[in-house]
């Protein structure tokens, strides 16, 4: 159902730009639609290998594991060992986000379990390898990481700071 | 010291426009994509000892049927990329996302990514795009991390349903002065670090 309505927004996109390439000019169109089909054809293998990849990745890596170092733990240390989760946790958003739901009713902190979802959407290794390095320059994503690192501790500082509705 | 990688996509002052594009980046094969051939030999190679051909091949294909799924979209992320790569004049975005746009770009970057529909399938082309026709390190981070941590895609199909109302939207407001904050770092230390390749 989402994914539907994801599905119609993107081509829908895709559409009127294409309708503004082409008001300026037919040969601004055919550029894009053979640069970009270049692109995906550059990009299929790659692809490929992290999609079709992915599941061994995430078959070695028990939530279980993830779930336990998450844990009941308060304070900066738990708030590390969400983040270094967080960054090891494989899979898509159905993994990283039912993991931070069971470390909530498990009764992990509020600010750690932040900075678990924090830290996985920032630099979850798997999507950094997967999705990120066969779409964009090896450097800047390496770069992006890395500047992203001191975040999800901010925001566990934040969430300490203002606490819970 | 002296040969440092000089491809970066940094300031060329206004010749910029006179030159073409200059190409997306079209390695097949990198260093990158090497360990991750490797890391999925190994797991590959732990599941089939765990759980021999059978749980090798569960795992085979439901992500041939994932991936078969995701192409349609990531045609549309490429074409998406490639089109607001032709059509968005370049000494624009360079103007208004390049090193010199400030907090300003700054905050295009993060309203562009909070906004910009799809997944990783579009997110990554269309910042890869953005890093050809101008945009610096700094405004195309803000892009990305606020896409990760504010853009509704995820939000409104994986985290409301699985984590709930309350935390999710507790969640956005703490992330929401997080993409300025990282682009600004972003920005502050490509500086430092490059500073002598572009002076």
């Amino acid at each position: 159902m989402s994914a539907a309505i994801i599905d119609i927004i993107l081509w829908g996109s895709v559409a009127a730009l294409a309708v503004i390439a082409w008001q300026r000019g037919r040969l601004v169109l055919t550029t894009s639609v053979r640069e970009g089909t270049m692109d995906f054809i550059n990009i299929v293998p790659r692809i490929a290998l992290g999609v079709i990849g992915s599941g061994y990745i995430a078959a070695v890596i028990p939530a279980e594991i993830i779930t336990g170092w998450l844990g009941p733990n308060s304070g900066w240390l738990g708030v590390l060992t969400a983040v270094i989760a967080g960054a090891a946790t494989p899979g898509g958003p159905v993994v990283g986000f039912s993991i931070g739901a069971v470390a909530l009713k498990a009764g992990g902190g509020a600010p750690q379990i932040i900075a678990y979802v924090v830290a996985w959407a920032l630099f979850a290794f798997q999507r950094l390898l997967l999705w990120e390095i066969p779409f964009m320059p090896a450097r800047f994503v390496w770069f992006r990481a890395a500047v992203s690192l001191p975040f999800p501790f901010l925001a566990a500082a934040i969430a300490m700071a203002i606490g819970r509705p | 010291m002296s040969e440092l990688p000089l491809k970066d996509p940094a300031p060329a002052d206004d010749a910029a426009e006179a030159e073409p594009r200059p190409g997306r980046i079209r390695k097949p094969i990198g260093w990158s994509m090497i360990v991750i051939a490797v890391l999925v030999a190994v797991s590959a190679a732990l599941v089939y000892r765990r759980d021999g051909i059978d749980g090798v091949l569960e795992i085979l294909t439901h992500d041939l049927a994932l991936f078969g799924g995701i192409l349609p979209r990531v045609l549309a992320g490429c074409l998406l990329g490639a089109f607001i790569a032709e059509i968005l004049p370049h000494e624009k975005v360079s103007r208004s996302l390049g090193p010199k746009s400030g907090l300003k770009g700054l905050l295009i970057g993060t309203a562009f990514g909070a906004i910009l529909p799809g997944g990783p399938f579009t997110a990554y082309p269309v910042a890869s795009a953005l890093l050809t026709v101008g945009a610096d390190f700094g405004a195309t981070i803000a892009m990305v991390v606020s896409w990760t941590l504010i853009g509704y895609g995820r939000a409104v199909a994986w985290e409301l349903p699985i984590m709930g109302t309350d935390f999710t939207l507790w969640r956005i407001v703490i992330s929401l002065p997080l993409p300025v904050l990282a682009g600004a770092l972003g920005r502050f230390v490509y500086v430092r670090m490059y500073s002598r390749i572009a002076p």
